[in-house]
């Protein structure tokens, strides 16, 4: 096994790299430069050889590289030229939104997907399998932002005066805010240390800080607003993660080690609990890995439909308006995760399954 | 000689058997129906067809893909309305104005506009059914662009293996490494926004897919015992790999091609969504719902129409690519 772990490793490393490469170069191929971008049209060349300079964007394109890595290493992220605030303060200010969005929408499409996929499988060919398919494909086909701009009309229009009204955008409603948990629990923080820094982070999940203080009213806010950009983003990862469960537990299902349960008097739910699902777990867990990536890319058009400024939105507004410390530090994060995350997925499959990784 | 060549010999054989006499008449029509049950030979591909007709779903997908194509073609038959062209002055109508359709009660001295009026006067029903020629256009560019550049790209690698195997696969890793809409949105911002520009955003993105199966393929076929026979009777690795390899490697990249027909279309029109896809007045389903997307509230036909429109040409595809994948590929699902 931890062969097998050291080679998976290994072998992300050049896929990271390459990511890291892929960024710098894509973002320097954008159009225009990020001087007049910046500066605006009528920037005195004397005004863009200072800007230039103080950016480092004069040095060889080799040296730019190796500085970029460099800060990448030591998590310098450099300083976003718009909002001339470190790229690293907007990731903390940002990034909590985009993962308790990703989270809540994984969590959603697993607890609804998984079981729909069962119950189908259980069925197979009734009404009930026919019915659940029928719409996992439609799932599949939902472009999520009209789903959600559809939610939204549904449930902050039509259903506004009944207790379903939800709101559709924003984080919290006016008037309330999310007091950080430090500050609930008067702990003294040293201003800009990085332990005061990854406690503003943690405290930036309204959801997970309102919960562990206690503070009801707000953590039901910030869930209310959660819910319909979750449901937007989780359809198609449900749908998909249905559709698996269900083929890979029929699959397993018509397997001799099922029949020979059955043949020594195990009750149905038994088969299926511990000789059927969980074998048929193992497509399922890669799926719902594989799904990130689809999930961190909704997240942009989530993010845009319910007015969220979360990191999708982010990198979107600086990619269209060239401000690469933001497009460089966020893009690297996001697809560093997303690799991580297949990586993992990798190691509980061999996990999973101890033929893998004698492979 | 191919397996029909095979059954028309063999068919033959039996016409010559039978024997002149009385019982001739009888024996012709014996005849017709051995020819009839031999002139259409049971080849794979046939016997997909038929696999193909018995699922339902793949039907009604086939069927809603035959509708949409029938749609874009008739398009200027079908439209009572120019798509772009703004009714100022020629009709009595305004902006954001509902849906309005005689045979449910709407006042016949009215201009009927079934899907309503759009933000620029236009009628929404012509846009949305000529924006299936956006969609479907851009939905089989994409994929035959990937499928070639893709799949020629894992052919090469699993055949010669070495060192452009191991670089072309590295490449295809790190671009799936990204997750592929916000790959196709930094494309796009290096190309300039355009349809042109998100097809092959798209293209790229979804190209790994096609290099990783057809390697795959490649790689199993390769060490099969024809490609070895053919090896020995002396042919070149070309003939091999195009003769050989490629048409036996095929059968799962029709499904996946099926299937990427649906994924560039969403994506593309999440693309047009973010204002870096078709670029206004076209009329196309993504960037309509876009510019309208702020009227949910007032005008909601505005915004629902066209998403519907992506949903079912995307199912389409989907039910069609499934059911191909059962009837290409019979182990897979029973």
């Amino acid at each position: 096994m931890l062969s097998y772990i050291t080679r998976r490793v290994l072998l992300a490393i050049p896929v990271l790299i390459g990511i890291v490469v892929v960024v710098f170069f894509l973002i320097r191929a954008i159009p225009g430069d990020p001087c007049t971008s910046l500066l605006g049209e009528r920037a005195t060349a004397a005004a863009c050889a200072r800007f230039n300079e103080a950016n480092g964007l004069n040095e060889p394109i080799y040296i730019q590289l190796g500085i970029y890595m460099k800060n990448i290493v030591t998590f310098d992220l450099g300083e976003s030229v718009r909002f001339s605030r470190p790229v690293n303060q907007l990731l903390i200010e940002r990034l909590p939104l985009t993962t308790e969005l990703a989270l809540t929408a994984l969590l959603l499409s697993v607890l609804v997907g998984v079981p729909l996929g069962i119950v189908a499988a259980r069925r197979h060919n009734t009404l009930v399998d026919t019915g659940t398919m029928a719409l996992a494909n439609i799932g599949v086909s939902m472009p999520v932002f009209w789903l959600g701009l559809m939610l939204a009309y549904l449930f902050a229009l039509i259903l506004r005066d009944t207790p379903l009204v939800l709101p559709p955008s924003g984080r919290l409603s006016p008037g309330v805010f999310s007091t950080p948990y430090y500050t609930v629990w008067g702990w003294e923080l040293s201003d800009g240390s990085a332990w005061a820094k990854f406690n503003e982070y943690a405290a930036n999940h309204y959801i997970f800080n309102n919960f562990i203080t206690f503070q009801w009213t707000v953590f039901w806010d910030a869930v209310k607003h959660m819910i319909l950009p979750a449901v937007a983003l989780a359809t198609i990862p449900m749908s998909i993660i249905a559709r698996i469960t269900r083929s890979s537990l029929l699959e397993v299902m018509s397997k001799d080690y099922i029949r020979t349960a059955r043949a020594k008097g195990a009750t149905e739910t038994s088969v299926v609990r511990s000789h059927g699902f969980r074998n048929a777990l193992l497509p399922v867990v890669t799926i719902i890995g594989l799904q990130l990536g689809a999930l961190l890319g909704g997240a942009v058009l989530t993010e845009t439909v319910f007015n969220l400024a979360g990191v999708g939105r982010a990198l979107y507004d600086a990619i269209t308006g060239r401000d690469y410390a933001i497009v460089q530090g966020f893009t690297v994060i996001v697809a560093s995760v997303y690799v991580l995350v297949n990586l993992l997925v990798d190691l509980s499959y061999a996990y999973l399954d101890p033929r893998i990784r004698l492979e | 000689m191919t397996d029909s060549d095979h059954h028309r010999d063999h068919l033959e054989s039996r016409t010559v058997v039978v024997p002149r006499g009385k019982a001739i008449e009888m024996l012709q029509a014996q005849a017709a129906d051995v020819t009839r049950l031999y002139a259409r030979p049971m080849t794979q591909w046939r016997l997909a067809l038929r696999r193909f007709r018995e699922r339902k779903s793949g039907m009604i997908g086939l069927g809603i893909v035959v509708a949409l194509i029938l749609v874009a073609i008739l398009a200027p038959v079908l439209a009572p309305y120019d798509p772009i062209q703004i009714l100022i002055g020629k009709e009595d109508v305004s902006r954001y104005e509902s849906p309005c359709i005689h045979a449910l009660g709407c006042p016949e001295d009215r201009p009927q506009h079934i899907m309503g009026i759009d933000g620029n006067v236009r009628d929404q029903f012509s846009r949305v059914i000529y924006g299936s020629r956006v969609s479907l256009t851009l939905g089989f560019f994409t994929v035959t662009l990937a499928l070639f550049v893709g799949a020629g790209i894992g052919a090469v690698a699993g055949f010669r293996g070495g060192w452009f195997d191991n670089i072309a696969m590295r490449v295809m890793d790190v671009i799936l490494g990204f997750p592929s809409l916000l790959l196709a949105i930094a494309i796009v911002a290096v190309l300039g926004p355009g349809l042109r520009n998100a097809l092959l955003a798209i293209a790229i993105v979804t190209m790994p897919g096609y290099a990783r199966v057809m390697r795959a393929q490649v790689l199993a076929i390769k060490e099969s015992d024809f490609v070895s026979a053919s090896r020995a009777l002396g042919a070149s690795s070309r003939h091999i790999l195009f003769r050989r390899v490629i048409p036996n490697a095929l059968t799962p990249l029709v499904v996946l091609a099926t299937l990427g027909v649906a994924t560039a279309i969403l994506e593309a029109a999440g693309l047009s969504f973010l204002g870096l896809g078709a670029q206004p007045p076209a009329a196309e389903w993504g960037s309509m719902l876009a510019t309208e997307r702020n009227q949910v509230f007032t005008a909601p036909h505005l915004v629902f129409y066209p998403g519907l429109a992506i949903m079912i040409t995307v199912l389409g595809f989907n039910l069609m690519g499934d059911g191909l994948r059962d009837a290409l590929d019979p182990t897979l699902n029973k």
